[in-house]
């Protein structure tokens, strides 16, 4: 039997689940490393609040919040022309603390209190579950078949060495606004499921905190890594909830995810299952 | 009048986010390495001081233990953290340094609780009165505080040997360690004192607002990223200008466009345009 707690598990887990695999085509794939995905998230999540409550469609709205993003995302994707590595880190944190920042004090997006009142989305519980894990399973098919595809081939040279692949006529700046494109779509999409799931969203809902939860998903799971990301960000998401006291200590554990990640484990998941694939299989044999 | 208070303000702001983010751009300038767990370092200072201070009476003793006590952790921290991702890209330290600072807050709100402490007896409560300008004594103590310690440090890079060898090991590391210079000794030392100004600045926020809270390093955690970038980095001069700058910004920003926009956004505001138009900082050389 499924519950009103059921769905929320499940909608939450969709939601983190389609922001991991977006910020995972941007920072894992191509190299772009973003602290303020939760920006995009926010975007998706305040353009569906507006337009739904205008009456326009379900999948309208969804559409209409994930080219919204994608728009600001292509915007933010050319300051990645522009700075790198981790000065392109700090921008794209910076453009999470303006969005926070601007939002607050906009009274026409509800300011501090944010947009209540969001439609119903009409699908009933089990159709809403469907929803998401039809758009998380479409989101993971996507990038799936991106990474394998000359789009991703060209994302990775971008990632490995941007001046070679330059210097191999590839234009790493068109694909890194791909990613951007993309990946913030895909946030977008997130957002507008957020909105119809909560109801109400506020700017607190959009934070930093969001950006690095999210991020510490992509790490622990390995940096471009399809399945270690959808682990990673189940297991995360899941863990503060059967328990009381790792709820309580959910940042706590996320960013000693990320130290521990970062400082033994820098492939996350998906490196260790690697080793240890490698370690089992001698060099040598097939 | 208002514009006196204004520059004023904004000057005793400045002053604080100079003494931190100095400490920031000398790490940077040796080691490329973005710390944000420096504002980490700098909420223990400001807990140290009031938890001696009240246990003992002096205020005094526990700013000093403070300074010193933090001034080993920031060893540390280099010790465990840093010193093994040297060799990577510069965004993993970045990400373990934000996973480590998130770690210290939680962790500052698990051991001392979410409510902050103050001292028993509030200090320099007095007002003075210079001319027509009306000053706290804590405002006063503030910058005359950030000069003793910027001077001081002034005096560091000048006149002794350490300040030297630190020089000679920004401007070309193996030269240096071929004249002799302990380049690894530079390193321990630059975290040493750059942390024993954070434990300063959380000492004088402590006295100025009568309090300290475990999320209290979270402004200027990234605020001072912000700074030392626009103060061209690894500048100490440029940095100190931009912080003392920022802070006259934001004094003016949240009378003239707090209505659309919060405080803490203009920083990055100016974080963003600087890097899109001057890439190598407002106040850098080259």
């Amino acid at each position: 039997m499924i519950g009103a707690y059921e769905i929320t598990l499940v909608a939450v887990v969709s939601i983190n689940l389609m922001l991991a695999l977006g910020l995972n085509l941007i920072t894992g794939f191509c190299g772009q490393v973003s602290l303020g995905h939760a920006a995009f998230f926010g975007t998706g999540a305040y353009a569906a609040a507006l337009v739904a409550a205008s009456g326009m469609p379900l999948v309208a709205v969804i559409a209409f919040a994930g080219l919204m993003a994608s728009l600001i995302g292509l915007l933010v994707g050319f300051t990645s022309l522009r700075v790198r590595e981790d000065f392109l880190a700090i921008t794209t944190m910076g453009v999470g603390f303006v969005f926070v920042g601007f939002v607050r004090k906009q009274g026409w997006l509800g300011a501090e209190m944010g947009l209540t009142d969001i439609p119903d989305h009409g699908l009933g519980d089990l159709g809403f579950i469907g929803l998401c894990v039809l758009l998380v399973i479409a989101m993971a098919a996507l990038t799936a078949h991106i990474k394998n595809s000359w789009l991703g081939f060209g994302f990775a040279a971008v990632a490995e060495d941007e001046a070679t692949a330059k210097t191999l006529g590839i234009d790493a700046a068109r694909y890194k606004l791909v990613a951007f494109v993309i990946g913030t779509f895909l946030a977008g999409v997130a957002g507008a499921v957020y909105a119809y799931f909560t109801r109400f969203i506020i700017p607190g809902a959009f934070g930093f905190t969001i950006s690095i939860s999210i991020l510490s998903m992509v790490i622990v799971g390995g940096v471009g890594s399809i399945w270690g990301v959808v682990v990673a960000s189940i297991v995360l998401t899941l863990l503060p909830e059967f328990s009381r006291v790792i709820n309580d200590y959910k940042l706590l554990l996320y960013g000693g995810l990320i130290v521990l990640t970062m400082r033994f484990a820098p492939e996350g998941l998906a490196g260790l299952a690697r080793r240890w694939r490698t370690r089992r299989k001698p060099a040598g044999e097939p | 009048m208002l514009h006196v208070e204004l520059v004023l303000q904004g000057l005793i702001n400045g002053s604080m986010y100079a003494v931190v983010a100095v400490g920031l751009t000398m790490i940077y300038g040796l080691l490329r390495i973005l710390h944000v767990a420096h504002a980490g370092l700098f909420t223990l200072g400001a807990y140290i001081t009031v938890l001696v201070a009240n246990a003992t009476g002096s205020l005094p003793l526990g700013i000093a233990l403070a300074m010193i006590a933090v001034g080993l952790g920031g060893m540390l921290i280099y010790r465990l953290l840093y010193e093994p991702l040297l060799d990577r890209p510069p965004y993993v330290a970045l990400i373990a340094s934000i996973g480590l600072f998130i770690c210290m807050e939680e962790s500052y709100r698990i051991i001392f609780g979410p409510y902050g402490s103050s001292f028993d007896a509030m200090r320099l409560t007095q007002r003075l009165t210079i001319g027509p300008i009306g000053l706290a004594a804590a405002d006063a103590a503030m910058l005359v505080g950030a000069i003793v310690l910027l001077t001081g440090l002034g005096l560091i890079m000048k006149r002794t040997r350490f300040g030297v060898a630190w020089r000679a090991t920004v401007t070309d590391p193996a030269m240096a360690r071929s004249f002799g210079i302990d380049t690894i000794r530079v390193r321990y030392v630059n975290f040493f004192i750059a942390s024993v100004f954070a434990a300063a600045a959380g000492s004088l926020v402590a006295v100025l607002n009568n309090l300290v809270e475990p999320t209290m390093g979270s402004v200027p955690s990234y605020k001072s990223l912000a700074i030392i970038v626009l103060g061209g980095l690894g500048q100490v001069g440029g940095t100190l200008a931009a912080a003392l700058l920022l802070g006259v910004i934001e004094a003016y920003g949240t009378i003239y466009a707090g209505a659309w926009l919060d405080r803490d956004a203009i920083a990055f505001i100016f974080l963003i345009a600087v890097l899109m138009v001057r890439p190598q900082g407002l106040f850098a050389k080259s």
